[in-house]
Formats: C-alpha cells, sequence, structure tokens
C-alpha cells in the first residue's frame, strides 16, 4: 500500500462515481488531490447500477451527451460506453408516457424515433407481439458501471492522483471559518478545499460545520442473467425495468419499490438483497419473453441516496463543495465531475446553469421532511 | 403519517407455507435431524437438490460431477429410485411424516436484519423443475453437506475430471459412473479412501498423485493402498490432462523435472472440501433459529494451496481458471478486463501490484474486473484457486469472493413471482417514484413545472 497522505490541495470524501469523476476533473487541471473512502472505490450504487446515460432533465445533458462518447479515450481504459437506447412498453399508459418523454427531448433538440410494435420487434429480438411499441433514444446510452468507476480511478493514478481506500472521513476540521483538513482514523490530511461527495454518510459529515444537507438512502436491488445472444442495441429496458444488456450478454435489471435504510455514520450494508429478485425476474421475463428461459445467476442490492426534490446538490459554501447526484449519478458522472472541478476551481460551474442545484433551494425545508415524505426508516 | 406508496414495506406476501423445521439437505444428518424432529411431533419439511437435472451436473451443485457419468444420470426417475436406495432412512422419514421434496433447491434464505424490516417474516427460497416460491419457518438446519474443492490445470475443463465426493455418488449412490482407469490427485484420507472404493468397485486406479513429498494421509490407510497395488506417485504435479471429444485420455505427469504419460478416462481431485455453506454466506450472520448440522458445520480443509502453487510453476499463463467466463490466470492476476474489450496500454499495464497501492486486495472487486466468479456457477469452481493465486501473487491473505441469491441458476420464469401481491404492482416504479427528479431542468421554477404529461415516476433512462 502506498503511504498515507499528510496533505492535499483538494481532498475528495467519496470515491463514488461522483467523487472519483471530480478528482479526475481536477486532477486534470494539474490540481493535487487525494480521495479517501469509508471502502473501495464504486462499492456501493456507484459500481452497481443501470449503466444509463441519457438524462434529458439534467442541466448537465448536454455535457454529458458530449463527453460519453470520449470517455475511454479521454480516461485511457473502458468503460463499456454503448450508444442509444431503447425502451419498449407492454402497458399503453407506460408507452404514452414515454412518447412524451420522447417529444420532450426532440423539443431540445436529440432526436428519438417512435416504434410501433414490429419496429420494436425487429430491434429487440428477445421480445415478442406482447411488447406494443416503444422509443428509440439517437442519443445516449450506457456504460459498464463497475468498469467505468475503476477507469476514473486509474485515469486519476495516471495524473499523479491517489486515492486511499478503506480509510472514513471522520471529521472536517476548521479554521477560521474555512475546512482546513479532513480527520480520519489514520491521521488528518491537510487540505485547501474539499469536496464532500460522500452519498449518504455526506449530511453527518457536514452537519458539524453547520451545512444542513438534506439526503436519505434506501436500498435499490438488481439481477442478472447468464449471457443471451448479444442485441445489436444493448441498451433496451421497460417494463418498469431500468438496465442494459452488457457487453457479454447478460441481461441486467432492476427496479421497483426499494427500502428507506436512512444514514448511519458507518454507512448502512447493501447486502443482502430481498426477494424482490422474484418481482424483478417476472418483469424481465415479461418484457423479454424469448429469455425468459435463461438462468439467473445473481442479485446485489445498493445504497442511493435521495434529497427531497430527488434533484442534484452541486453547490460551494467557503472551500467546501457539495454534492450528490440523488441516485441518478452514474450516467452524470462525466458531467458533474466537470461541474465540479468548476466550483472548486473557478466558483462557478463554465458550462450550464446549475444555480436551481443549490442547497438555497431547503432553506425552508422541515425538519420533518423525510417523515412528511414516507421516507423514515 | 404519510406513506410512500413506492416503499417495500407491505409489498411482500407471507410465505406459501409454514413448517416448524425446515431441512436443507437430504443426507444422513439432515434425514436424521428430520426423523428426530418429527418424532417430537414438529411439522417437518426436507429438501434436497437431488437429484439434479443433468445439464447441471457438470457445474458443481456442489458437486463436481465433470462429465464421466453414465446415460442413467439423465433418467430422473431412476436417480430418485437410487437416492432411496443409498439412505433408508429417508422411507423412515417420510413414515415418520416428514415432507420430502427431492429435485428441490433452496436457493436463497431471507430474513430482517440491519438493513432490512421489510419481511413479514424469515422465508427460505425453494425452486424444483417447474416453480419457485417461499417457505417459513420456526428453525432451519442446514444440513447441506461439504463441496469438492477443485482447481484448474490444462484441460481440466475436459470430461472425466471430476471431484472425490462427485465420484463418490456417481459410484455408490447412483451406480453411473462409466470411469474404467482413473488417476486420483491428493494423498489425505479423503484421497486415499477414494483409491480404495475404486479397487473395490473394480475400477483401474493407475495412480495417486501428490504434489508435496510425503503422502498427507494416515499411514494406515496408505498401507492398504500399497498392498492394494496402487501406485503413489509423490513430489509429483499436473502437466495436462489430453483427450478427445469422449474427453479426457491420458494425463501428462512432472516428477523430478520427467515427464510422465499415464492412461487414464478419469482424473479425481480428491485434493479437499469446503463447507457448502453459499446459502447461508449469501444471507448473513447465522441467528438462533439457524442450525448447521453434517459435514456443512465442519470447517473442511484442503491441500488447494500447495496444489495450486505447484500447477502454477509450470502450467502455462494462459491456463482457464474460470471456465464459465474463460478467465486465464495470467488475466487473474494481470486484472486485465475480459478478451471482448480492446486492451490499452494503459490497461495492459495495470496488475494487482498498482491495483493495492489503494488498499488491500479485495476478491470481489478483481471479481467484477476480471469476471473470474462471475458465471453461472457463481464462482463454485474456481473461488477457491482464484483466491489461491491472488494471495500468492499479492503475498497477502484473500478471502474467497463472495456468493449473492439466487445460489443455485433457476430461469427467469420459474424464479418469477406471478402471484405477487396487487401491492407490489401499484407501488412498481422504475426508480423511487419522485415525480420532481425528472422534471426538466429549464421548467424548474416556471409555470410549465407541474404541467401534466410527466406525473408520476416511471422514469428512469
Amino acid at each position: 500500500m502506498s503511504e498515507f497522505p499528510a496533505s492535499g490541495s483538494v481532498v475528495v470524501v467519496g470515491a463514488g462515481v461522483t467523487g472519483l469523476s471530480a478528482a479526475w476533473w481536477l486532477a486534470r487541471s494539474g490540481i493535487d488531490v487525494v480521495v479517501i473512502d469509508k471502502g473501495i472505490v464504486g462499492w456501493e450504487a456507484s459500481g452497481r447500477n443501470g449503466g444509463g446515460a441519457s438524462h434529458y432533465q439534467s442541466p448537465l445533458f448536454a455535457e454529458e451527451q458530449r463527453l460519453w462518447p470520449q470517455m475511454d479515450e479521454l480516461l485511457g481504459y473502458p468503460t463499456e460506453y454503448q450508444r442509444e437506447r431503447i425502451i419498449i412498453q407492454r402497458d399503453p399508459a407506460l408507452l404514452e408516457h414515454y412518447r412524451a418523454v420522447g417529444r420532450i427531448c426532440t423539443a431540445m433538440g436529440y432526436r428519438v424515433d417512435d416504434l410501433d410494435s414490429a419496429q420494436a420487434q425487429a430491434m429487440v429480438p428477445l421480445t415478442d407481439g406482447t411488447c406494443l411499441g416503444g422509443i428509440h433514444l439517437r442519443f445516449g446510452g450506457h456504460a459498464n458501471p463497475q468498469r467505468t468507476v475503476q477507469s476514473y480511478a486509474w485515469a486519476l493514478h495516471d495524473l499523479g492522483g491517489r486515492i486511499v481506500q478503506h480509510c472514513p472521513a471522520t471529521g472536517l476540521a476548521t479554521a477560521g471559518g474555512r475546512v482546513i483538513g479532513v480527520d480520519t482514523p489514520r491521521g488528518r490530511i491537510a487540505c485547501d478545499a474539499v469536496v464532500v461527495a460522500a452519498g449518504p454518510q455526506a449530511n453527518a459529515l457536514l452537519a458539524p460545520i453547520g451545512i444542513d444537507f438534506p439526503v436519505t438512502a434506501a436500498r435499490a436491488e438488481m439481477i442478472v442473467t447468464e449471457p443471451a445472444p448479444l442485441m445489436a442495441i444493448g441498451g433496451v429496458d421497460g417494463n418498469g425495468l431500468y438496465g442494459r444488456q452488457t457487453l457479454r450478454g447478460n441481461l441486467a435489471f432492476g427496479g421497483g419499490p426499494h427500502e428507506w435504510i436512512g444514514t448511519t455514520p458507518d454507512g448502512a450494508a447493501a447486502r443482502p438483497a430481498s426477494p424482490l429478485i422474484r418481482s424483478l425476474a417476472r418483469r424481465v421475463a415479461e418484457m423479454f419473453p424469448r429469455a425468459a428461459h435463461l438462468n439467473v445467476i445473481r442479485s446485489w442490492a445498493g445504497i442511493v441516496e435521495n434529497t427531497p426534490d430527488g434533484r442534484p446538490i452541486l453547490d460551494r459554501v467557503g472551500n467546501v463543495t457539495v454534492a450528490t447526484m440523488s441516485g441518478v449519478g452514474f450516467g452524470l458522472s462525466p458531467a458533474s465531475g466537470h461541474a465540479i472541478r468548476d466550483l472548486v476551481v473557478d466558483g462557478a460551474c463554465s458550462f450550464a446553469d446549475i444555480a436551481k442545484l443549490g442547497l438555497a433551494r431547503f432553506a425552508t425545508l422541515e425538519p420533518d421532511w423525510r417523515e412528511q415524505r414516507g421516507w423514515a426508516a | 403519517m404519510t406513506v410512500d406508496i413506492h416503499d417495500l414495506t407491505g409489498k411482500f406476501a407471507p410465505p406459501e407455507t409454514r413448517y416448524d423445521i425446515v431441512i436443507v439437505g437430504a443426507g444422513a444428518a439432515g434425514t436424521a435431524a428430520a426423523i428426530a424432529a418429527a418424532h417430537g411431533g414438529l411439522g417437518v419439511l426436507l429438501v434436497d437438490e437431488n437429484p439434479v437435472p443433468p445439464g447441471m451436473m457438470g457445474t458443481d451443485v456442489p458437486l463436481y460431477y465433470g462429465g464421466r457419468m453414465t446415460a442413467a444420470a439423465a433418467n430422473p426417475g431412476r436417480m430418485v429410485e437410487a437416492i432411496f436406495a443409498a439412505n433408508p432412512q429417508l422411507e423412515v422419514a417420510f413414515d415418520a411424516g416428514v415432507e420430502v421434496l427431492l429435485g428441490t433447491c433452496a436457493w436463497g434464505l431471507y430474513r430482517n436484519g440491519p438493513a432490512m424490516k421489510t419481511l413479514p417474516e424469515p422465508m427460505l427460497g425453494l425452486a424444483d423443475a417447474t416453480r419457485a416460491w417461499m417457505v417459513g419457518y420456526g428453525a432451519l438446519i442446514v444440513a447441506t453437506g461439504a463441496r469438492d474443492v477443485v482447481l484448474g490445470f490444462p484441460g481440466w475443463d475436459r470430461p472425466g475430471v471430476m471431484g472425490a465426493q462427485a465420484f463418490h455418488a456417481l459410484l455408490t449412490r447412483y451406480a453411473a459412473l462409466a470411469t474404467r482407469r482413473m488417476l486420483i490427485f491428493g494423498s489425505d484420507s479423503l484421497a486415499l479412501e477414494t483409491a480404495l472404493l475404486a479397487h473395490r468397485h473394480g475400477i483401474d486406479v493407475a495412480g495417486i498423485v501428490e504434489v508435496a513429498d510425503a503422502v498427507r494421509g494416515p499411514s494406515g490407510l496408505l498401507a492398504h493402498v500399497t498392498t492394494a497395488g496402487i501406485a503413489v506417485l509423490t513430489g509429483t504435479v499436473i502437466v495436462r490432462a489430453d483427450g478427445g471429444i469422449d474427453g479426457v485420455e491420458r494425463a501428462v505427469l512432472r516428477r523430478d523435472g520427467v515427464d510422465i504419460t499415464i492412461d487414464c478416462d478419469t482424473i479425481c481431485l480428491a485434493i479437499g472440501t469446503e463447507p457448502a455453506t453459499e446459502l447461508l454466506d449469501a444471507s448473513g450472520p447465522v441467528d438462533a433459529t439457524i442450525r448447521l448440522v453434517g459435514d456443512c458445520a465442519l470447517p473442511g480443509g484442503s491441500a488447494a494451496a500447495g496444489w495450486s502453487r505447484a500447477i502454477a510453476a509450470i502450467a502455462p499463463p494462459e491456463t482457464i481458471v474460470c471456465q464459465c467466463e474463460d478467465v486465464t490466470r495470467a488475466d487473474l492476476i494481470g486484472v486485465q478486463p475480459p478478451r471482448y474489450l480492446d486492451r490499452s496500454v494503459a490497461i495492459a499495464a495495470r496488475s494487482l501490484a498498482t491495483l493495492g497501492h489503494d488498499g488491500p486486495v479485495d476478491p470481489d472487486q478483481i471479481k467484477r474486473l476480471t469476471r473470474a466468479g462471475m458465471g453461472a456457477c457463481q464462482g463454485r469452481r474456481c473461488r477457491t484457486q482464484v483466491a489461491c493465486l491472488l494471495a500468492d501473487a499479492s503475498g497477502t491473505a484473500v478471502a474467497p469472493a463472495t456468493y449473492r441469491a439466487p445460489v443455485r441458476p433457476i430461469p427467469l420464469k420459474l424464479l418469477a413471482d406471478w402471484d405477487e401481491p396487487a401491492a407490489m404492482a401499484t407501488g412498481w416504479d422504475v426508480w423511487f417514484g419522485i415525480p420532481t427528479q425528472w422534471t426538466p431542468y429549464d421548467t424548474i421554477g416556471t409555470a410549465d413545472e407541474h404541467a401534466p404529461g410527466l406525473g408520476g415516476g416511471n422514469m428512469h433512462v
């Protein structure tokens, strides 16, 4: 193992996909950056999600779309990024819902084709006549979450960045109203600025320095099958599921109800998953009747934090930059890292207006916001 | 208090049936426990995954059958008869009122805990050839036995390479073994007893092969083996198993730098066993309602580390370690991605050593990066050797990778809950069901923000 770093210009707390991307962007600007994590890089939801990268609702959307096709080259390591997505449905109301989404994207200048049942079946050979149709996003795509987080980590290494795993942040040391270091069980890492991208653990870290960071965590679950023959576009989902066919051929899908488990300083355990895998298996079998014979070979869960409105928080308070993508962080990570780099270095995002993602919107948030939403653990 | 309709609470049906005691594994220990419980007046369910479907017999469930079974192994009715014939106590269990389900696997164990409070009660997931279902239990007895520890060497994927317990089962339980001439790897009691068993059944035992310089088993057993005229080759390692479409035809061994070729149709890996506790491993810590009996309660033990080291010293780096995902030893130790990805100069320079800079080696991280252990057998065939190879390469102790439910491969349409409660469907959302999450950014704070059209969730892209 490498020597424990006594200092770094910027310390990033949390080696999830958002923290790693931010660190990589900072390192690309020549900044000396240290990333610490309570566990392993990308070990929570960052490394085990649906891998989608088509987020029309985000102010970071254009940057997400610009960056993904370049990421393998920029990082120097594979992400398994594949272009385009198809969303198919068996329910008329859901089909119309997604057609409406398609129209929103088209109005923004991103092409979406409506698919009728025959067209959907031609493009998605694992489905059948029960598929009513779908939409074909001629933009966006999907990547392999685990491989991508490791690629960020390795690319960061190559730029001189340091990563310390199994090293939780226990506190933020302040002096003169500024954070001067991050405390850990292995000692303090002195810094000029800090990025807190610690997911569910962020509020416990930020509250003592007077930053109310409203997030609460839940468990989300996925299943995976043995490989199926590769479809031309693997980024197919629908029928209440998110997910993808991997480049290996496995069908990996999640969705459905979640369990609120709150936040603890140590982080809640994602294991084990629940019997929800049976309802997930049903919906995959419904979506892909021609793959219903395939074996389910694994299930897993991840811990996801949400803000009260489900939207990201990207903001800077003094020399503390705070970030959560509220459960939709993987696909947007190339862009969120860029935005965080800009906040740290320049104090403002250079490529998009992210003002509505600031903490100010929670100024009047009631203390019992979790209970009000039925989100209490 | 507001209720989040997308919360998992209240979405799971209670188990289909309940028993005072559920016992997984109908070997000697499980059957005895079932009889005792039934005699005590308890309602007892005894399940056993055997006979497993013929297609599954190649993927270590938990015995490593290889491919040297006769056509009889493909006849489920005959296999059930053989199971009853080999374990007369099963009839006793029946007579005592135990519900016995053969050909039924336990694929998942679910209990509430610190991060799960939504289950109506503890539940065990079962599946047979036609359906999956959940059962409740007052107490759970796990009697799942031990698994064969197997190791990869050139040719280990050929039919005819099998584990010692699988060999025993095919020979004595199922009478479905096609072996004529065999080699046995390992030299502790398991290996020596296997040799004597084979010899008694008229199988030609071409030799016992041990990488160490001395036999590991007791001298009394060794004397019987020697009396039977079985050759013992110590300080000897496998170079490769050669053969054709019907599997192994000969083994090339190496002793003192000299290659020896021995004709055989079977290579029996009697290197050791480990407890087959994947059902529990995937579920969390054992609680007071769960008891382990029989071989799965024993620590097991194997000579895998020594064998792994000896094989790695002479087998080419391209030797397959993970059969499901075609991962070679070189790719495992190099922490290289699967072959369907291009390897950049940068990634080719990555290795176990560079990964170790960030912290101790984690077997699950390496599993995901290399895909070793990510296949249909969930690493049951390779995880012991993977751990040995990673430990040797990193110079640190490395635990085997972990398991996840379902701990047996179950087809989607079988695992599917076709009778799920209505609340599951009405509370289903692709993601968290937070409508404001999907509001197009430009409309936030404008009159269009709450326009109809994007109501509800079901919006994960």
